[in-house]
């Protein structure tokens, strides 16, 4: 979230789309109810189903399953075509005035650089043009033919709002009245919150959703201010620590990166990722990035990190592509791996395509589960009848399962949503053999090093050398690492103004990383944490909630990452002069010689605003951006591309260009392309999602949940089960060119016909807790349907939109 | 059963008086159920179970997101989702947490045979006390709502409780600790009429002209109420009863019939006496023993079962 959970409550409009906040976040849902009860909110929800969140919606309109940038483009048009903008914050706070290259170009769906047969753009006419300064060329008056605006403009012409209910479904009143809500947010003294989650972010192109999201909220002013922002609500507890912490295969902590294979050199490295302002007098945070690193390296290894080896950068593995989840399967799908601890996941359940993973896991030697849970991954060598149909005497893999604890049988820190390190104190004594995984991780990390320790090996360093401080080496606590990834000095830091002054004694804990050094005198696990346990103690544990202001900025209640910030880019929330646009939900204000207020601020303490520093800090531009430049893989400005099973059979915005039909940067393994279906034998649009009732595949193992949703079911709108001949508690079979399920039929209202390039076409929805293994009736798992590609830059898989086929059974 | 802190004002089926000495200086108390507020996620329905150490059957789906589809002697509250198509063809999804209203006048407490069995508070909870439930499933007859439930392991009612435990030491009912909205509100009666006069206020504003309070009078307004959204039309809600009564033959076997039995019965003692006095006492000569011992012979294999003659727990 740019804004945090409370802060909802600010807000004037809440737009839930790409998500379903009432069935999936049903606690955090309360402060739309606060926004509704005590703010006069209006709810919005766009979702190809009629929701729980729609139940309790002002306004609802149904979409077809994929095609949100068509929707969210539609408004931008709306949104220029009308003049409802905040002005002075979109020429003065984003990239509106820029010029871009000369050589940028858009045709029938493609941009500039395209390589049809690899996928791939040549990125580099996607970039501004620069002056003879060396800065970005800007044009105020917006005339220029080629700066964002006008290019923004022509791009989002062609989303007009029949082309949304040609290709959305959606009827054009409910858009048009949707984006008139949308609109009464230009003012300064409105807001409008969005909350999404994974209704975007499992499309073959989510991040691009997103992004025409964050452009429309970028128009309206929305982005900065209290009750405003982009709000991805994460879907397990610490599933923002887990990418905070780096835990995704390409990333170091802190959202910084891994070296790919072609920087072998640490200072090229460093170089791609300090980015030099692109604008007068700009703060471009990333500048600092050394400081970060060096600090990462130094609380990993320690004393072995030296200026001398480049702080250890030869440690660190080059990546010749992104090992992420689909990757790593297709890799054991070819026999290439051998072995694979799974931690707290269950790809069994959780990713595309069983079929495959079945066959992937089969091919392994070995397979370590660690969870509290017996889950379907562990046990998927073994025949459930026809929800596991597989033969043991076929499949070798010896599988290890490691009990752990449960969340509640741990202590230590936890991050949601609103970015917020809240400690938490455990429960009850993990139950029988289970431990934590930080003993077991330890216990492996003991055991390997000892390995190398004793039998040498092709490069034992990075292991032989990791640092490992802990009073009980065979189980680090929860506070150890907490204060290894808040940070220490290593020496005694002192004011680079007057070096006799100590401003940290060797050895104390870091306020925050504004004390980070590049020299390895600081250390620093993860610096978007540092301050987390500062010189004063574990912050994360305070449980104050006062709430001086009344709009939601609880400074003492845990702590907020980076630097206990509530609102990212909460400078934006003031104009030019620092005066707050909104005077009554005012977050910082400039005070003639300081920022402060509210919130911390998010920009340089002491930065005059008659400078012209931008609110955007962490850009070089200081600006946001609506030209995404080199950033994601399709293109910089969001365009449409039909989800890789689509009903159509040409994309309605570029119809001569088959190439443009799906998204044409996206990785596609052969033979999972090969598996995709196509419409004539897979006529119904599916989406996946979840229940309320249920949490992921873990729940169908409690008894409580089970008896409150005890069977798998699948919901069909009354026109196609009329049409079908099917009625409520019917079984129906529901198949995919991968596999299929059978489940009880939920015939409903809720899943309306829509009409799609003037054809009637059907949603099916498909809930996805049921599987093999627990307390709930046994059920097939739902990713024997979904198809094997993920979106264009994150690779997260597209479990939203594909194509099936309901029978009655 | 009951606690110190717990007054009764009326017991089933009896006549000793009630304490009368302490008074409930805030009122009756109340839960409202916001049904604009409620996203139907059931963390109500576990925390009752919870709270209540009750585990239903891990049952089936019976195509629709009702689990489990019904009220049950262990299932004390349920969410009943109705799809609702708005005259503007709007599809408005209706859904309404399920379970004992607690009449100020409880149709199951004046219908109850058994003395002490359904209890109604000074607070103004209805409570079941199963130890003294006899399993003739008078209450089930006399609810308006249909809410009772005869268990089938041991033949007697159970209901929601307004977790009178709970309420008696200061802390509100499990549900509504546990509802993530605010949909569940608890309180004072007046308070909480208070409170759905602003949600009513709120919903008008948002088009549904015809929000209210649900406290119907025919029970003597209720100690569970509703906000709807269609206030004028309680029966979209999955059924809810727009006028909702005690039973005819409950209201006449306790209401009109029973002082008439009373004052029958005092009639014919009085007649006895006089007849007694002025006629003197009954003398029974043989012809009447003949008589008395034919139609004691004739009645026999008809004779009613053990315990059925006790007049004023059968009518």
């Amino acid at each position: 979230m740019t804004n945090h959970w409370v802060d909802i409550k600010n807000a004037d409009i809440v737009l839930i789309m790409g998500g379903n906040a009432a069935e999936a976040h049903p606690c955090g849902f309360k402060w739309v109810t606060e926004a509704k009860a005590h703010n006069k909110a209006r709810l919005i929800v766009v979702d190809p189903r009629f929701t729980r969140s729609a139940s309790v919606a002002d306004v609802y309109a149904p979409i077809r399953t994929g095609t949100d940038i068509v929707f969210l483009g539609g408004v931008i048009n709306y949104l220029l075509a009308n003049d409802k903008i905040q002005r002075d914050y979109v020429i003065n706070y984003t990239d509106y005035t820029f010029v871009v290259r000369e050589d940028f170009a858009f045709r029938d769906g493609l941009y500039s650089g395209y390589n049809a047969d690899k996928h791939t753009y040549d990125k580099s006419s996607w970039e501004y043009e620069t002056g003879a300064d060396g800065f970005v060329t800007t044009d105020p008056s917006l005339a220029h033919p080629r700066c964002v605006y006008q290019l923004m403009k022509l791009h989002y012409a062609r989303y007009t709002p029949e082309m949304v209910e040609r290709v959305c479904g959606t009827p054009k009143e409910k858009f048009l009245q949707i984006c008139e809500m949308m609109a009464s947010t230009a003012t300064p003294t409105r807001a409008m919150t969005m909350m999404y989650a994974l209704g975007w972010t499992q499309h073959s192109v989510g991040t691009q959703m997103i992004r025409t999201a964050a452009m429309v909220q970028l128009l309206l002013g929305n982005i900065g201010i209290a009750g405003g922002g982009m709000n991805a609500l994460r879907g397990h507890s610490n599933i923002q620590g887990l990418t905070d912490l780096g835990l995704m295969s390409n990333l170091l902590t802190g959202y910084m990166t891994l070296p790919s294979e072609n920087e072998q050199s640490y200072s090229d490295y460093i170089g791609a990722r300090a980015f030099k302002p692109m604008r007068p007098n700009q703060l471009s945070y990333w500048q600092n990035y050394e400081k970060f690193f060096v600090s990462f390296m130094k609380a990993w290894w320690g004393d072995a990190a030296t200026a001398d080896n480049h702080w250890g950068y030869d440690y660190l593995p080059k990546l010749d592509k992104v090992y992420d989840m689909l990757q790593f399967f297709e890799l054991m799908n070819q026999g290439k791996v051998n072995g694979f601890i799974c931690q707290g996941f269950n790809p069994l359940a959780a990713a595309p395509n069983k079929g495959k993973l079945n066959a992937s896991l089969a091919r392994l030697k070995f397979l370590i589960v660690m969870d509290p849970l017996a889950t379907e991954t562990s046990e998927f060598w073994r025949n459930f009848g026809a929800h596991n149909d597989v033969d043991p005497k076929q499949i070798q893999t010896e599988v290890f399962r490691l009990p752990t604890s449960c969340f509640a049988e741990e202590y230590g820190a936890l991050t949601n949503s609103s970015r917020w390190l809240q400690w938490h104190w455990k429960g009850a004594d993990p139950p029988g053999e289970a431990r934590s995984d930080l003993e077991i991780m330890a216990g492996i990390f003991m055991r390997m090093r000892a390995l190398y320790q004793a039998e040498g090996g092709a490069y034992p360093d990075p292991i032989v050398k990791l640092s490992w401080p802990y009073a009980q080496p065979h189980s680090p606590s929860a506070e150890e690492l907490a204060q290894e990834y808040s940070g220490k000095a290593l020496k005694d830091l002192t004011d680079p103004k007057d070096l006799t002054k100590v401003t940290r004694k060797a050895g104390e804990q870091l306020a925050g990383f504004a004390e980070l050094r590049a020299d390895g005198s600081t250390a620093s696990g993860c610096w978007i944490f540092c301050g987390a346990w500062g010189p004063t103690g574990n912050l994360m544990a305070r449980r104050d909630n006062a709430d001086p202001t009344g709009i939601g900025e609880t400074l003492n209640w845990a702590f907020a990452w980076p630097a206990n910030r509530r609102v990212l880019y909460n400078r934006a929330s003031c104009d030019l002069r620092g005066k707050p646009y909104n005077p009554e939900r005012q977050l910082i204000a400039w005070n003639g010689s300081a920022w402060g207020g509210a919130d911390v601020p998010d920009f340089k303490a002491d930065e005059d605003p008659a400078h012209g520093m931008g609110p955007f800090i962490m850009n070089p531009e200081g600006v946001a951006r609506f030209f995404g430049r080199q950033n994601l893989a399709e293109g910089p400005f969001p365009e449409h591309y039909e989800p890789f099973e689509t009903p159509l059979a040409a994309n309605p915005l570029s119809p001569t260009q088959p190439l443009a039909l799906n998204n044409p940067a996206a990785r596609v393994f052969p033979e999972d392309r090969k598996a995709f279906g196509k419409p004539g034998d897979f006529p119904h649009a599916a989406t996946t999602y979840r229940l309320t009732e249920h949490f992921h595949y873990w729940t169908k193992h409690v008894r409580l949940n089970s008896i409150i949703q005890p069977e798998q079911f699948v919901e069909i709108g009354a026109a196609l089960a009329k049409e079908l001949g099917i009625v409520s508690g019917d079984q129906v079979k529901v198949s995919s060119n991968r596999g299929h399920i059978q489940a009880v039929a939920v015939v409903t209202k809720r899943l309306r016909a829509l009409q799609v390039e003037g054809k009637t076409l059907h949603h099916v929805g498909v809930p996805i807790h049921w599987g093999f293994k627990g307390v709930a009736r046994p059920g097939y798992l739902a990713n024997t349907l979904t198809p094997f590609v993920g979106d264009g830059n994150s690779q997260t898989p597209e479990f939203k939109s594909f194509l099936v086929k309901v029978e009655k059974v | 059963m009951a606690l110190q802190s717990l007054d009764i004002a009326r017991r089933s089926a009896t006549t000793t008086p009630e304490p009368q000495v302490r008074q409930s200086y805030t009122g009756t108390v109340a839960k409202l159920i916001d049904t604009s507020k409620c996203i139907g996620c059931k963390a109500c329905q576990v925390a009752c179970m919870e709270w209540n150490d009750l585990r239903d059957d891990i049952g089936t789906n019976v195509g629709s997101y009702d689990n489990p589809p019904d009220l049950t002697d262990r299932s004390w509250t349920v969410m009943r989702f109705t799809e609702y198509e708005n005259p503007k063809g709007d599809l408005e999804w209706l859904i309404r947490k399920d379970g004992c209203m607690h009449c100020a006048d409880p149709g199951c407490l004046k219908a109850c045979p058994s003395p002490g069995a359904i209890v109604q508070y000074a607070n103004g909870i209805v409570d079941f006390h199963e130890e003294n439930c006899i399993g003739c499933g008078y209450c089930v007859t006399g609810c308006p709502f249909d809410v009772p439930r005869i268990s089938k392991r041991d033949k007697k009612a159970y209901k929601c409780t307004l977790c009178s435990d709970r309420v008696a030491v200061g802390l509100e009912p499990a549900c509504i600790k546990a509802c993530p909205t605010g949909a569940l509100v608890f309180g004072t009666k007046e308070d909480m009429q208070q409170h759905a006069a602003e949600r009513v206020a709120d919903l008008k504003s948002r088009g549904f002209e015809q929000a209210g309070l649900y406290d119907p009078s025919g029970v003597g307004g209720t100690h569970v109420m509703y906000v709807l959204h269609h206030a004028d039309r309680p029966q979209l809600y999955a059924g809810l009863a727009a006028d909702p009564h005690i039973s005819t033959f409950v209201r006449l076997w306790k209401g009109k019939t029973k002082p008439l039995a009373l004052v029958v019965m005092g009639l014919t003692a009085l007649a006895g006496f006089f007849h007694f006095v002025r006629v003197g006492p009954n003398e029974v000569d043989e012809r009447d023993e003949a008589a008395a011992r034919q139609a004691l012979e004739s009645a026999q294999p008809r004779r009613p079962p053990p315990g059925a003659g006790a007049a004023e727990r059968r009518p």
